[in-house]
């Protein structure tokens, strides 16, 4: 089983490996993984089927690597990207320089929906807004990394990080013999870590973490029971937690407890259907008035969605610029903002040959793939596009890396991307080595999303 | 002129509610047009009382009871001394340059009906900003029946505007979503309103807006009444929408058979005729 292409110097022992390795071995192991993924239940909901509400993510056996040369500039530059992501958040509900400086247009910001009025002002503790990032990345070439995607709400994936390793571990213990692949499994550990460090600092002794979860129905669930069980805390709703004179309780049997940080993985607008929507019953009512007392954190916290906007996305060079006075170390695709008159004719005329993207759309959901669509689809996006035009933004479609994949066929390069996730602390940023790879299986493919049927890989950093 | 206000909302339930909570925007603050005299918030139960300032410059005050509570009472009095200043609104508490009311929201959100009659009274921004705004003010007053049974505090304005029925608080935000189409900041404004016939004691209290001209700066609207605001208006909250200003917003965990009852009380102060 020989590749064809190419290898990079990091796969050269696997590419060995898999060359020598009888192909009823590989079927074996990867039967073997799905029963175990089975078995454990590790799942997912995809809105709008009906069918079954539960799927499971197809698993590829054959690792991504990345050599420690490209992991250290890879993480600078995704520490770097954070960093201006919480300066800026803390800037836009504050003083607003950036506004005032014409970085980004008034109107995208205030006009955005996801831009909460009720931060206005509202100190976080230690002026950190996303501790919990997951910042999407691809790569075209050997030398440069892109970045797709910010994710600074309530990025989720990590539990398929930790399983797929886990899984590999499993199966292919003979492979981590010969490869210094650096560990990913302290990651709860770090996550809590970074919790605890932005406690509010009115709260005394250890402080309470509890993961709030919108509960089994929503398509993370799993990964939010699985995070809180490797977190060692509390799983909870809306409806466990109350609030009581400007603090924050859970209900426990040992009676009411009070809570220092959540891990929300509730959307702003449910969180407390007092300050937002009214008829939330996934959130606590009075929530805010507790986080604007300042005795409870959130994270992330509130409002972060104008940090991760895909038309914000288009100024972040110039955001990291503007709050660190530095070249930004992963680079930005080219994106044409709809809203401007010039990029909106050109992504017109040129349509067919881009990806465009709607503006609040997320998970693959609501975007036009220029090169793969059929006329009549793109005639009705363009129409969409022509609308509103403010709610859309395009992109060329990029050369994706690809990376050997077990599909039918045998062993065939699929295009990927990778999640790695930033911790940010009061004391300091954590980055697991590694992160999530998503793999579009079919050929020729460039959506990964797992609601649109890609499948998940371990990502291997060596240490060496 | 000096006007004197109560406000009692009280609660009633028939199985005793375990647990209360409120946010209240019911405390006027002093702009060039008013000055509040005094004020005192009231809660009938054993509670601690949180004054704050929220996103908005408006004042707050949050308070959670814990139960068994079959009773329950929130009062707000105190004068406030008004005078007019020909609808102009100054020294108010700004947090948000005006640009940022351009902002529409879930409930002023225009349908292609609002929209249609917006560019239809602006003759498609060709007319005077304040001229449109003032014809929006008296078409709404002239056309839309007041009818306190057509809507509820989630009807946007869209489903107003199609309804020709509604309340104060509907027309603030037909005006609103309009205005703002027409790229005019606007803002919704909840606050009391001394009546012209004579009439103190209502059910509730009023909404009106406020809309912003670079030239004269924010500039209040009544809808409602069809004139700008007079020394007959005390403003006490603003913000996008009915939910930013809401006097009210609360929960109560269990307790059912809620009964309510609102009785507002607005007075010019020293007349007696309110006597009961």
């Amino acid at each position: 089983m020989h590749l064809t292409v190419p290898v990079r110097p990091a796969y050269q022992q696997l590419a060995h490996w898999l060359d020598t390795v009888p192909k009823d071995v590989l079927d074996y192991r990867r039967e073997e993984a799905e029963f175990i993924f089975r078995r454990i239940g590790i799942t997912f909901a995809v809105y709008g089927e009906a069918a079954s509400t539960e799927r499971l993510i197809p698993f590829d056996i054959i690792p991504r690597i990345l050599n420690r040369g490209e992991w250290q500039k890879l993480s600078r530059g995704l520490e770097q990207r954070v960093k201006a992501l919480n300066m800026y958040l803390h800037d836009a509900y504050n003083k607003r320089e950036v506004l005032r400086a014409g970085v980004i247009p008034e109107d995208l910001v205030f006009g955005n929906p996801v831009f909460r009025p009720e931060m206005n002002g509202q100190q976080v503790p230690h002026d950190i807004y996303v501790m919990i990032a997951g910042i999407d990345i691809v790569r075209v070439d050997p030398d440069n990394f892109y970045v797709l995607e910010d994710n600074a709400r309530v990025p989720s994936g990590v539990s398929y990080m930790l399983e797929n390793r886990e899984i590999m571990l499993r199966l292919f213990p003979e492979l981590f013999v010969d490869h210094p692949v650096a560990p990913v499994e302290n990651y709860a550990d770090d996550l809590l870590a970074t919790l605890k460090s932005v406690a509010p600092v009115t709260s005394s002794g250890e402080p309470t973490v509890v993961l709030m979860t919108p509960g089994i129905y929503n398509s993370a669930y799993y990964e939010h029971s699985f995070l809180a069980d490797k977190l060692g805390c509390e799983l909870v709703e809306g409806r466990d937690m109350f609030v009581k004179g400007d603090m924050l309780y859970m209900r426990t049997t040992e009676g009411p407890k009070r809570v220092d940080v959540i891990y929300r993985r509730v959307d702003d607008d449910f969180i407390d259907p007092l300050a937002f929507r009214p008829d939330s019953m996934l959130g606590v009512p009075g929530l805010m008035s507790v986080y604007q007392a300042g005795n409870v954190t959130l994270a992330n916290a509130v409002g972060t969605g104008i940090a991760d906007d895909k038309a914000v996305y288009s100024y972040m060079p110039d955001i990291i610029k503007f709050y660190l006075g530095e070249e930004p170390i992963l680079k930005n695709v080219e994106t044409w903002r709809c809203r401007e008159p010039d990029h909106l004719k050109y992504v017109l005329d040129n349509i067919e040959k881009l990806v465009v993207k709607e503006v609040h759309g997320s998970g693959g959901y609501g975007m036009l793939i220029g090169p793969a669509a059929d006329k009549k689809t793109i005639e009705n996006f363009a129409a969409k596009v022509k609308a509103s035009p403010e709610g859309f933004i395009a992109q060329p479609t990029l050369a994706l890396s690809t990376c050997p994949t077990f599909v039918e066929e045998g062993i065939a390069p699929r295009h990927v991307d990778l999640r790695p996730f930033v911790l940010t602390g009061r004391d300091k940023t954590r980055i697991v080595p590694g992160g999530l790879t998503r793999v579009a299986l079919s050929k020729g493919s460039l959506v990964v999303n797992s609601s649109q049927g890609g499948g998940t890989k371990d990502t291997w950093v060596l240490d060496r | 002129m000096r006007i004197r206000i109560a406000h009692e909302t009280a609660y009633r339930y028939d199985t005793p509610a375990t647990k209360a909570i409120q946010i209240l925007r019911l405390t006027p603050r002093n702009h060039d047009g008013q000055y509040v005299v005094r004020w005192r918030v009231e809660v009938s139960e054993d509670c601690r009382v949180e004054p704050r300032e929220d996103a908005f410059g408006n004042i707050t005050h949050t308070f959670t009871v814990d139960g068994p509570i079959s009773e329950l009472s929130v009062r707000v009095a105190g004068e406030v001394e008004t005078h007019d200043t020909d609808g102009i609104v100054r020294g108010t508490r700004e947090k948000f340059p005006p640009s940022f009311y351009l902002r529409q929201t879930d409930l002023t959100t225009p349908d292609k009906a609002i929209v249609d009659w917006a560019d239809e009274i602006s003759g498609k921004g060709s007319r005077a900003a304040l001229d449109s705004l003032h014809a929006m003010q008296s078409h709404i007053y002239s056309n839309f029946k007041f009818d306190v049974d057509a809507t509820a505090t989630s009807t946007t304005a869209s489903q107003a505007f199609a309804n020709k029925h509604g309340v104060c608080q509907d027309y603030a935000h037909i005006f609103c979503s309009a205005a703002r189409h027409l790229k005019i900041p606007a803002r919704y404004v909840g606050g009391y309103f001394l009546r012209a016939d004579g009439i103190v004691d209502t059910e509730s209290g009023h909404a009106w807006t406020e809309a912003f001209l670079h030239d004269l700066g924010w500039i209040a609207f009544d809808p409602a009444n069809g004139i700008c605001a007079t020394e007959a208006h005390v403003r006490v909250a603003a913000g996008l929408d009915y939910l930013a200003a809401a006097p009210v917003r609360g929960t109560r965990y269990g307790g059912l058979g809620e009964d309510m009852a609102v009785k507002v009380t607005v007075d010019q102060a020293g007349r007696q005729s309110q006597q009961q």
